[in-house]
């Protein structure tokens, strides 16, 4: 006897996140162009729809809060709902990053960039990437695959150690360039935040389908 | 994850063989040929709540019977296995059922105070049927001991002389728990003790039921999913099996079988996909 009314309720609670999901995403490729092509109108866009991100989260909210007070959810059910005002909680700060370095892309506006960019736009599409598989897990309620997104985590690690030693040889050789390039490790850093809130997101799905919260990547810094 | 229904039992880091009070073994219990209950073995913690759900006619109320040898008063029904109370088989050969259930009492799930007597002798009717003839001033005491228990105390101290069948249908139930109180068991059985009450009168039953863990083992048989999610420590789950015989499926901490029941068919009901 499935329960028509509350699974279809699951179902668009489900979809919701999703939707917000897609609305981060954008948000971190949004923001990354705009600093790579100085595009300003691009990242004030970026600050101006962070503030539907932080509605979702809350018409999000909302909908667990009713369904836990109207539904009676256990067990699995009861999982998924926990899981998803977590979730939301992590999306809406990864949001606030990416809304921070569409700040920082104005604030730059269109001084001279310091180096090209290869090492940041690579570690926004892998944080990316790294949300877009943890979404799928979520889907599929696949703590395999959400083991593995967690795994990927290093590989941005990494990137930001990189990024961030060559900014301190810029501004060690250069005090002129200590502006510029520090605006440059705060973009980093917000990056590398980012996909550490996605490892969160992954434990939420591992929580879902197996009950226990595991502690899979140890969040530095 | 953090626990969000009882913690108590779950804090309790684990549980020794001395803190059951009553340990199931191999319990069959039959109607005729027919098998009401199957294979049952199962520790019920002494001092909690240990609550016993499933769908209509698994077996429920026939498993809990077991518990006090109240099973064998129906027409042809017998029971093989052991039920272990504090180390001695209840159903071992010359054990007296009487004495079984002045340690083990039992509360129904429609409140039955005998209707000719007062408020007060309701309450030792039970103690004066079951032993012992004390004296007038210390039933009096032992009422209102455990018309406190009851909580009922305050509502009915002005009215101990009324009939017992003068009060409200929760006020009632809550008599007939002073009633088992009164032949000081050690463990209260209660078989759907709130269903014929309104949610009020329920929720004040089951708080009762959290204080009298305290110096009491309650289990309890109930409909109502969210009471065993309030009250108790323990879950037990029963299904009718092909042979329309009750098994007992799971058996947890409640918090465990709330939250990630270990067995699909645990989880299709409390989740309400059942049937
Ligand atoms: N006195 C009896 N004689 C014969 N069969 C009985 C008797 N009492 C119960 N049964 C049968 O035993 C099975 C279990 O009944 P029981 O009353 O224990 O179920 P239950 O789980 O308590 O159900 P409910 O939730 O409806 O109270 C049922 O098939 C029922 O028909
Ligand atoms: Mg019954």
């Amino acid at each position: 006897m499935p329960r028509l009314n509350f699974d279809k309720r699951l179902q668009n609670l489900q979809d919701e996140l999703l939707v917000m999901g897609s609305m981060v995403e954008e948000a971190i490729s949004r923001s990354t162009d705009a600093l790579k092509s100085r595009n300003l109108a691009l990242a004030r866009q970026v600050i101006e729809d962070d503030k539907k991100i932080n509605q979702k989260r809350y018409d999000i909210e909302e909908m667990c809060v009713k369904l836990i007070a109207t539904q009676q959810p256990l067990a699995r059910d009861l999982r998924t709902i926990i899981a998803v005002l977590n979730m939301v909680v992590d999306l809406e700060r990864i949001g606030d990053y990416a809304e921070g370095n569409a700040d920082i892309a104005i604030r730059i506006g269109d001084e001279p960039p310091l180096k090209p960019y290869i090492d940041i736009p690579r570690m926004a599409d892998k944080a990316n990437e790294m949300l877009h598989a943890a979404l799928d897990a979520f889907v599929r309620r696949d703590a395999d695959t959400a083991r593995k997104v967690v795994a990927e985590d290093s590989v941005v690690d990494n990137l930001y150690d990189q990024v961030f030693r060559e900014l301190i040889t810029y501004m060690a050789s250069d005090p002129s360039t200590i502006n510029r390039a520090m605006r440059l490790v705060w973009v980093a850093h917000n990056l590398e935040r980012s996909a550490d809130r996605v490892t969160n997101i992954c434990e939420r799905i591992i929580f879902i389908v197996t009950g226990k919260v595991e502690e899979v990547g140890v969040a530095k810094r | 994850m953090e626990s969000f229904i009882n913690t108590e039992l779950s804090s309790r880091k684990s549980l020794n063989d001395s803190d059951y009070i009553l340990q199931v073994e191999e319990l069959n219990a039959f109607y005729g040929s027919f098998r009401a209950v199957k294979n049952v073995n199962m520790s019920i913690p002494a001092r909690a709540v240990t609550a016993i759900i499933g769908p209509s006619g698994c077996g429920k109320s026939t498993l809990l019977r077991c518990f006090n040898r109240m099973h064998e008063v129906a027409h042809g029904a017998r029971v093989e296995g052991r039920v272990m109370f504090d180390d001695n088989n209840i159903y071992a050969t010359g054990t007296d059922p009487v004495r079984i259930r002045c340690h083990i009492g039992m509360v129904f799930q429609k409140p039955n105070p005998f209707p000719t007597m007062s408020v007060l002798d309701n309450v030792v009717a039970g103690r004066r049927l079951s032993s012992l003839w004390t004296k007038r001033s210390e039933m009096e005491e032992l009422a209102e001991k455990c018309l406190r228990q009851a909580a009922l105390w305050d509502e009915v101290k002005d009215k101990l002389k009324q009939s017992g069948a003068s009060l409200s249908g929760g006020q009632q139930q809550r008599l007939c728990i002073a009633r088992a109180l009164a032949v000081q068991p050690e463990i209260i059985l209660m078989d759907e003790p709130c269903s014929a009450l309104d949610p009020i009168a329920t929720l004040k039953i089951e708080d009762l039921m959290r204080t009298l863990t305290e110096e009491y083992t309650i289990v309890v048989v109930t409909h109502n999913m969210q009471q065993a999610g309030r009250v108790s420590d323990m879950t037990a789950f029963m299904l009718m099996s092909d042979d329309r015989a009750g098994e007992l499926v799971e058996y947890d901490t409640t918090q465990r079988v709330f939250t990630n029941p270990k067995d699909k068919r645990t989880e299709d009901y409390i989740t309400g996909r059942f049937g």
